[in-house]
């Protein structure tokens, strides 16, 4: 990031951008600019993802054909279980909050910055705090609980699990603090104007996202902390040997954990409808709606937990409710695919690299959802629990979900991060390769899965070998997709082609009104918001005038150096709103 | 196993399989003609209304209130009438006819074991009377960890607990043999924790039954000593042939020279043997790790000394 | 409408601080705005509080409903007269923060000074009980987890009786945390106190006091629902 700082500066009569402001390490390090912490974000959580992804393919390697091994049992089950955990709870979890939310939000509501930054700045130091302790947890011993930590094996383990469950105890801070921040932010920060009705979907995504961080990561922390003390002091509470209910464990554990899954996919809501709303030039259709569904599915997220446990052991009542209220929260999240397709009629879709994304998302997360209805059947889901459909399930959900988002976000929103544009074409063939990748690994992995595969199994009987062989061959072909991603995007850093303000012609305050690499206080004067978010047909300063086809920004037709528009979206005068 | 699976679904062996398929597949077709739905309406929006100019600009769309209705209506109707039909399968699976016939099964680190009402007793295999209801009562050995048992024929799961009773029950339909697996995360030999099941006609199995209760005290010590190895688990960390597992092998142990973890060693004579079998984390061989093998003590002085015997004879 | 398009200030960003009262932080509007956001922020902390201890109250209900002979027995022995004059304590030094705040309203920089450390003191007294309580606990052998192992008369008896650990386990794990907190508010009081003596504090600016005095209020509030719970029922 550095390095496109100081090439930005580089150009004679370049006015002051975030990137070539402060540029030395140590401002970096105690930078409160939301922009520079989601950088930072960005950052380590795309070493995180590169480890976790690294790990991914080792344990296909392993189970790419019954007689091949690279590793032991023991090994093997170190494998699966770091990936799991670095994936959910330091990756996912964090990912598009920290990233894009902590970029884009202050930017898209006309903000000088959240409404905490040094809590901003205390949430990434407190992230790093949590990946020192992952890799202690790495160094003092093995750690082969699953991402789970169900008890009472996880309490028989040895000190790794301490330093592991330590370092979620304390990246869940993390969480909090970027949850507290963001809901405070947009109620309190609002440009002058920015009503509800007017806030861009991902803002409603984030403040869904931040409703649930905030009260559900708590007990994730509380839990963590008792299976520390479990392990340390024997205080019997979840250890059945000491008269504790390791179905206890369960009910704490999937009361984070479920949420959690919201945590990762509402974000991703919010970034598609982005997509798909700027990339269609139409209005999304039934704003409020996904707007609200957003925050149902917030609500109804934490009354869902026990369908991770149908067979568990709990009461048969319990799981009938849970399934039941499980259904409900499909609901929402169907009238949202439905309403980003129906964005699409009457629109101008233009299939850029964050569109072909969109649309990806739009194919796995249905499959997702639907296979989250199989799993939600009582009856099915006694077959399917803890079987490969399962990994399959929510693999479409979390990476072919929130994981496609994030990418499709990340392409959409690089040339405002960056100044420059990425290789298109490129771009295109990674979109095309992951779908392709994703598809065959995980497909497979449903029908294994359905045939009785079980989960977390080093070694597995001969009638599984086919399906295995395509399920690694497909993660091969998703890490080569991923790899060119991480490779253009490098590229561009250094060559890529000067981004102008607004290469998607989109509407919202982050294009229309910010300079192409924003300046270090966003916006030089306070935006005023005189229409909704998607409101092309009145976004005369996308179009460069009243609709005479002089369309600015479709990539090649603008002007690069320009850095503002010539006719900004209105402001409000300065000191307004404090009078 | 005759091999009669769907592309979906293993064989059907039980009588609530049929059932459960049944319901499997309603969702699936309900699931598919929704995704195709979606993936085409898709498709064809994105190339009907493709940008064709650069400066296009759509006028926008107004909501249709009656639309949005219906696809929140629709889609409801159609996930209670699914759950209505996986709560009665649900009822089904979880209520045992009262006259089942009743196994007790007892998993651990890594085995199952099963005793019948007859005496008979089995270490990883389940010999089950066809077209009778059976029940089977599930826990795990003390101090152990959570375990899942999981027969995808016949469509069952229950997860299985130290000091608590589970159960799950069901009616085997064909003879043959099926799969038995672990499916909760139990540690190193999670995959190894299979079973085989064989269901036998009724009459085979009267007959089985009648003839299998062992007596322990008619059998020689190395012979009880391989009925512990099996029964306690052995088998999940030590071969008998020298390959490698999360403990060391009992091929050639006896009289070996050990080098253990914390320097010094010793050769393994009858006392170190019964040692490790008592106390394993008073002398850990180096390359393996402390506090992974439980103590067997409560084991009785004949077993220790019959497995003591049974390693012996591994050469 | 979209066509109002007001020119481009040419005011620098930097100077936007000389209007400011030097509290204000620059990427807010005005001291209101400020004050909001912090005491909204201060209010979603506090319930991230709560949720962190209703872990714990679902546990002890859990338990309780369990083994309810086990939970009798081990409460019983628990000083509930130690555990009043906390109580006690506990609600007069909610009641001298609240005054702090309103001191520092009417801008009686001395007053503020001493109720928070008439606060600061009632938090010490308190803690200074609980220490003698779990020493009187420690000298029995009750301990939590696997050291339990009860002695002396009156609690040799509770040896007999299973899940009396967990009990106790879960006693020093509730009372144990919401110390820690306690602690916590005593660094926060002392802060406050301190930055109130160096006269940081005024009637137009005391948010930190009043967030402090709001963190000190659900530490006692928790307190009242652990005070039963654990000592009288």
């Amino acid at each position: 990031m550095e390095a496109a700082a100081h090439a930005a500066s580089q150009t004679d009569a370049e006015p002051r951008t975030y990137l070539n402001h402060e540029t030395s390490l140590w401002e970096w390090l105690t930078t409160k600019d939301h922009k520079k912490i989601g950088i930072m974000y960005l950052i380590s959580l795309a070493v995180v993802f590169l480890v976790a992804g690294l790990l991914a393919m080792a344990v296909r390697l392993e189970l790419m054909s019954p007689d091949f091994s690279i590793m032991s049992a023991s090994q093997y089950n170190q494998t699966f279980t770091m990936h799991g955990i670095m994936m959910v709870f330091l990756f996912i979890v964090p990912s598009i909050p920290a990233i894009l939310g902590n970029f884009v939000l202050p930017l898209q509501i006309g903000a000088k910055d959240v409404a905490f930054p040094r809590l901003n700045l205390a949430s990434w130091y407190v992230y790093m705090a949590g990946g020192v302790l992952t890799v202690t947890a790495l160094l003092v011993g093995e750690l082969s609980t699953g991402w789970t930590f169900y008890t009472p094996y996880s309490s028989q383990q040895g000190t790794a699990v301490i330093f592991m469950t330590g370092a979620i105890f304390v990246s869940g801070f993390a969480s909090i603090f970027t949850g507290l921040n963001f809901i405070v932010t947009i109620h309190k920060m609002r440009a002058p104007g920015m009503t509800w009705n007017r806030l861009p979907l991902f803002v409603w995504g984030l403040y869904a996202t931040s409703i649930v961080q905030v009260l559900a990561t708590p007990v994730v922390g509380i839990t963590m902390l008792l299976l520390i003390l479990e392990q340390t002091l024997q205080i019997g509470i979840f250890d059945p040997a000491l008269g504790g209910d390791p179905i206890l464990f369960q009910h704490f554990f999937w009361f984070y954990s479920h949420p959690a899954v919201y945590i990762m996919i509402l974000p991703a809501f919010g970034i598609l409808s982005e997509l798909i709303a700027t990339f269609s030039r139409q209005r999304i259709f039934g704003y409020r709606a996904i707007a609200l569904s957003s925050v149902a599915i917030a609500m109804l997220g934490f009354l869902v937990w026990g369908h991770h446990m149908f067979v568990s052991g709990q009461s048969a009542i319990s799981s009938i409710v849970f399934s039941l209220i499980t259904y409900l929260i499909g609901i929402p999240s169907g009238i949202k695919i439905f309403n980003w397709i129906a964005t699409m009629y009457k629109g101008s879709v233009w299939l850029q690299t964050p569109m072909l994304y969109a649309l990806s998302f739009l194919f796995l997360f249905t499959i997702g959802g639907l296979t989250g209805i199989m799993v939600g059947v009582l009856g099915v889901d006694v077959h399917l629990h803890d079987t490969y459909f399962v990994v399959g399930h929510f693999h479409y959900v979390m990476m072919g979900g929130s994981v496609i988002a994030l990418l499709g976000g990340m392409h959409y929103w690089w040339p405002k991060i960056t100044g420059r544009m990425y290789n298109e074409t490129l771009g295109k063939i990674a979109a095309g390769l992951v779908f392709v990748g994703f598809n065959v690994t995980f497909f497979t992995q449903l029908v294994l899965g359905s045939q009785g595969m079980p989960r977390r199994y080093y070694e597995y009987v001969d009638r599984f070998a086919e399906l295995h062989m395509i399920s690694t061959i497909g993660s091969f072909i998703l890490a080569s997709g991923l790899f060119l991603v991480l490779g253009y995007a490098l590229h561009s850093l250094f060559y890529g082609k000067k981004a102008p303000q607004n290469p998607w012609a989109a509407a919202t305050l982050e294009w229309t009104n910010v300079a192409a690499i924003p300046d270090p206080h966003n916006f030089t004067s306070t935006p005023l918001v005189t229409r909704g978010p998607y409101d092309f047909h009145k976004a005369d300063e996308v179009f460069g005038g009243s609709g005479d086809g002089q369309a600015r920004g479709d990539g090649a037709g603008s002007d690069a150096s320009r850095l503002t528009p010539p006719e900004a979206a209105p402001s409000a005068p300065k000191e307004d709103a404090s009078a | 196993m005759n091999d009669s699976g769907t592309f979906w679904l293993p064989e059907a062996a039980s009588t609530v399989a049929a059932e459960v398929d049944g319901l499997f597949y309603f969702v699936y077709w309900a699931s598919a003609i929704i995704f195709v739905g979606v993936v085409a309406a898709m498709i064809y929006l994105a190339y009907k209304y493709r940008r064709r100019d650069p400066n296009d600009r759509p006028e926008p769309v107004e909501e249709s209130r009656l639309l949005e209705i219906s696809w929140i209506v629709v889609p409801t109707i159609l996930v209670l009438l699914v759950f209505t039909w996986g709560f009665q399968t649900f009822v089904t699976l979880q209520t045992a006819p009262p006259n089942a016939y009743e196994i007790q099964g007892q998993a651990y680190s890594y085995g199952w074991n099963f005793e019948y009402p007859e005496g008979a007793q089995t270490t990883d295999e389940l010999y089950l009377p066809a077209d009778r209801p059976v029940q089977i009562r599930l826990s795990s050995r003390e101090g152990d960890v959570l375990h899942s048992f999981f027969l995808p024929q016949f469509r069952v799961k229950q997860d299985v607990l130290p000091n608590r009773y589970t159960s799950v029950w069901f009616e085997a339909t064909e003879p043959g043999t099926y799969e038995l697996f672990c499916t909760e995360y139990c540690g190193v030999g999670h995959s190894q924790m299979l079973g085989e099941v064989n269901v036998l006609p009724a009459d085979e199995f009267d007959e089985w039954v009648a003839e299998a209760g062992i007596n322990e005290d008619d059998l020689s010590l190395v012979e009880l000593g391989e009925l512990q190895y099996q029964r306690n688990g052995c088998q999940g960390c030590h071969s008998l042939d020298g390959s490698a597992m999360a403990g060391p092998t009992f091929q050639g142990l006896y009289e070996s020279e050990r080098a253990f973890a914390d320097a010094g060693s010793v050769e393994a004579d009858d006392n170190y043997l019964r040692e490790s079998i008592i106390e394993p984390d008073a002398k850990v061989v180096e390359g393996y790790g402390s506090g992974i093998m439980p103590s067997f003590a409560h084991l009785s002085e004949r077993d220790v000394t019959a497995l003591v015997e049974f390693i012996k004879e591994q050469e | 409408m979209s066509t109002e398009t007001a020119p481009a200030t040419t005011e620098s960003v930097e100077t936007e601080h000389d209007h400011h009262p030097s509290h204000l932080q620059h990427h807010f509007v005005s001291s209101e705005q400020q004050f909001d956001s912090a005491k909204l922020g201060m209010w979603l902390f506090l319930i991230t509080e709560i949720l962190l201890f209703s872990a714990l109250f679902v546990a002890y209900a859990v338990y309780r409903n369990w083994n309810p002979v086990a939970f009798a027995e081990a409460s019983s022995t628990l000083d509930w007269v130690l555990g009043s004059v906390n109580t006690i304590v506990l609600l007069t030094s909610s009641l001298t923060v609240a005054l702090s705040i309103h001191f520092i309203q009417k801008n009686d920089r001395k007053k503020t000074v001493i109720s928070l450390l008439a606060t600061l003191a009632l938090a010490g007294g308190f803690l200074v009980i609980k220490y003698f309580e779990y020493m009187a606990k420690f000298e029995h052998g009750i301990y939590p987890g696997e050291a339990f192992a009860p002695t002396g008369s009156g609690y040799e008896y509770l040896a007999a009786i299973p899940y009396v650990p967990q009990f106790f386990s879960i006693y020093f794990v509730m009372t144990g945390i919401h110390g820690v907190h306690v602690v916590i508010g005593m660094g926060l009081i002392s802060w406050m106190a301190w930055r109130a003596h160096r006269g940081d504090f005024s009637d137009e600016w005391y948010t930190p006091v009043e967030l402090t005095g709001l963190y000190w209020h659900i530490v006692d509030i928790i307190w009242i629902f652990l005070f039963p719970l654990l000592y009288l029922v």
